[in-house]
């Protein structure tokens, strides 16, 4: 049970995510953000659910559909914005972009943009935290699509042989790109359903209840940190937008969308709010203050100076530049 | 210590050596256990360091590549083995998109100090499958750096290199010369990469070799030194950093250039040696630029027919005295 202080934070977070996707679409549609873009909306209360069963210090894998994950894990609205508008103060000093969100000192180690390889890695950074005696986790987050791909299935294997305290979260928002992921998969739940095969305990869960997120992964996160090896989570969501920017969704039944937005992570989270009896004034300015923080933010985002040209050249190696011959 | 190792107890030895001075260095791998590596090229250290320092692998490039690579951005230095080099292309989204681009595309919050080391070449019959030189492979990817030593001691002064360095390095450890024996290495030895050596000086003609042509070009050097033609060997020891200033020193005294390497010669590393001695040394040049390289086929299995495609001593011999007779 959640405590209504919390879940109004909580709340807050999924709206700040909300807000910065939608700004992210308007720049888009503005011709200030480059390239493409995956958006998160409606898949807010998986980040932050599950960030708030995580310690500062564990580790956080995500997709390139990952800006939900940047915020939660304590990156900034301006900074994820930047980078996508191609400005120096980006996250990724304007090198990674949407797909690519990294946010290092919350330990969000990156967001991949080749489906599945980040599994084997989130799996490597708990090997590591168990090499060095630390009790920190790692949290891999992917989609349903990432299910039928062999980096999936090596990394449970690893993770279950080596007992690695490490969680699998899938966001399965029904669609692997454009194709129901049904269609393409040889079980109806296709991350939950695999783990059984890698002797792994699982659970689908309610991915839009932000509550129900947070005491699966707060179980998960336990069993991992007490030496009990990994979990595999199966989130069930919906993405508000198409896969990427150029797609309109037009593949989704009306009535399976309708019943989705119905159910829409924030609204839930409003009728929870208000049966602890939060008053709605306090719920409204929750929503001021994410608003405010998103237009602040997109300001300075757009103030910012674009990057440097000779940072092309930069980081390619740890020296900070990039010599390939004398 | 002996004072004479082989190649393959050199690997174990510049491993070991690196164990014991930093706790992070962490080895897997795919049977490089208990039962100390099918080439044996991990012996001694399972029973030294443990199983906690030594991990045998499933068959499973992708899951313990990637996992390594994990492993590396967050503390520690794994040096993970790829039992053959022809396996990179089971596991290639981690050498050729997620290791060499992570530290670039988040804008430098993230390293990589891996190892990544491997069975190269051929010679060996084991057909198509085991026995590609495929350090082409890695050299067309921006961010890698790529050892491929030649002779014990620089198996284990590059080996230091390679763990110590926070970039990340393939390690290219050439099967025909497991068993050839040299000098071991003092204590603390360190070659770092991109060092090129002069192995052997000349004056008529440089050649330019890497791994296993490296003993190939000596040959040929000692063969045409009978017939009054002296040949400069240079040893590149590493593809990237790639020490380009040794080359075109040595192309300086020696006016003619052949570049012996065993990838084949289709996308081979001699063509952008070639490219840039053409561009920035063609002054220096008293004849044109020879490449001997790997024939652009798969490696046959037949002991006749992979060392017809091969870059022989024969081979290269009668291409370095045809180009002496015909530009003197």
């Amino acid at each position: 049970m959640t405590d209504a202080r919390t879940l109004l934070s909580w709340y807050h977070m999924m709206v700040l995510i909300r807000r910065t996707e939608k700004a992210a679409q308007d720049l888009f549609l503005a011709g200030l953000v480059k390239g493409t873009t995956h958006l998160a909306a409606g898949q807010e209360a998986v980040a932050v659910g599950a960030s708030a069963a995580l310690r500062d210090d564990d580790y956080v894998f995500a997709t390139y559909r990952g800006h939900h994950h940047a915020i939660a894990r304590g990156a900034t609205p301006e900074a994820c914005l930047a980078e996508l508008m191609s400005k120096v103060t980006g996250l990724c000093a304007a090198k990674g972009g949407s797909m690519h969100l990294t946010y290092a000192p919350g330990n969000m180690l990156g967001s991949y943009a080749i489906v599945g390889s980040h599994l084997p890695m989130a799996a490597g950074a708990a090997w590591s935290a168990q090499l060095r005696g630390t009790d920190q986790v790692a949290v891999a987050f992917f989609g349903d699509g990432a299910t039928n791909i062999g980096a999936f299935h090596e990394a449970l294997n690893l993770a279950a042989v080596w007992k690695l305290p490490v969680i699998f979260l899938c966001e399965n928002n029904l669609y692997m790109e454009y194709t129901p992921i049904s269609s393409v998969t040889a079980v109806a739940q296709p991350a939950a359903d695999r783990a059984s095969a890698y002797n792994l305990p699982s659970a689908v869960i309610d991915g839009n209840d932000v509550e129900a997120v947070h005491e699966a992964m707060t179980q998960a996160v336990s069993r991992a940190r007490d030496g009990g090896g990994p979990t595999v989570l199966e989130a069930l969501t919906y993405r508000h937008f198409g896969h990427s920017r150029t797609d309109p969704a037009k593949y989704r039944p009306q009535q399976e969308v309708d019943e989705w937005l119905a159910r829409d992570p924030l609204l839930l989270c409003q009728s929870r709010l208000n049966a602890l009896g939060v008053p709605a004034e306090s719920v409204k300015e929750a929503e001021k203050q994410a608003e405010e923080a998103v237009e602040a933010a997109v300001a300075a985002a757009k103030d910012a100076p674009g990057p440097e040209l000779d940072s092309a050249f930069t980081d390619v190696w740890a020296d900070g530049g990039s010599a390939w011959r004398t | 210590m002996a004072d004479v190792i082989t190649y393959r107890e050199a690997v174990a030895e510049g491993i070991a050596r690196e164990m014991r001075r930093d706790p992070r260095v962490i080895c897997l791998g795919e049977d490089i256990g208990a039962a100390e590596g099918v080439f044996k090229t991990t012996v001694g250290l399972f029973e030294e360091f443990g199983p906690r320092r030594v991990w045998d692998t499933p068959i499973s490039e992708q899951g313990f590549i990637g996992a390594a690579m994990g492993a590396a951005m967050t503390g520690m230095r794994p040096v993970a083995e790829l039992m053959f080099s022809d396996f990179f292309a089971c596991c290639w989204d981690y050498l050729a998109n997620e290791i060499p681009k992570v530290r670039y595309m988040t804008g430098g919050q993230v390293n990589v100090p891996i190892v990544v080391r491997t069975a190269n070449g051929g010679g060996l019959g084991f057909g198509a499958q085991h026995s590609q030189a495929v350090e082409n492979w890695a050299f067309a990817v921006p961010g890698l750096k790529i050892a491929a030593p030649s002779n014990p001691a620089d198996v284990i002064g590059l080996m230091a290199s390679a763990i110590r360095s926070d970039d990340p390095v393939i390690f290219f450890e050439h099967k025909a010369l497991f068993a050839g024996r040299g000098p071991t290495a003092p204590a603390d030895h360190v070659v770092p990469l991109g060092e090129a050596a002069v192995v052997r000086p000349g004056a008529d003609v440089t050649l330019v070799a890497l791994a296993s042509t490296v003993p190939t070009c000596l040959s040929v050097a000692t063969e045409l030194a009978a017939e009054g033609v002296e040949c400069e060997v240079v040893d590149l020891r590493c593809l990237i950093p790639l020490d380009m200033r040794t080359v075109l020193d040595s192309v300086g005294r020696t006016s003619r250039l052949v570049i012996v390497e065993e990838n084949p010669y289709q996308g081979g590393w001699g063509g952008t040696v070639a490219s840039i001695v053409a561009d920035e040394g063609f002054q220096l040049l008293d004849a044109p630029i020879k490449r001997v390289a790997g024939a652009c086929v798969p490696l046959p299995f037949a002991d006749s027919l992979e060392k017809h495609v091969l870059p022989s001593v024969e081979r290269a011999t009668g291409v370095v005295r045809e180009l002496i007779r015909r530009w003197s």
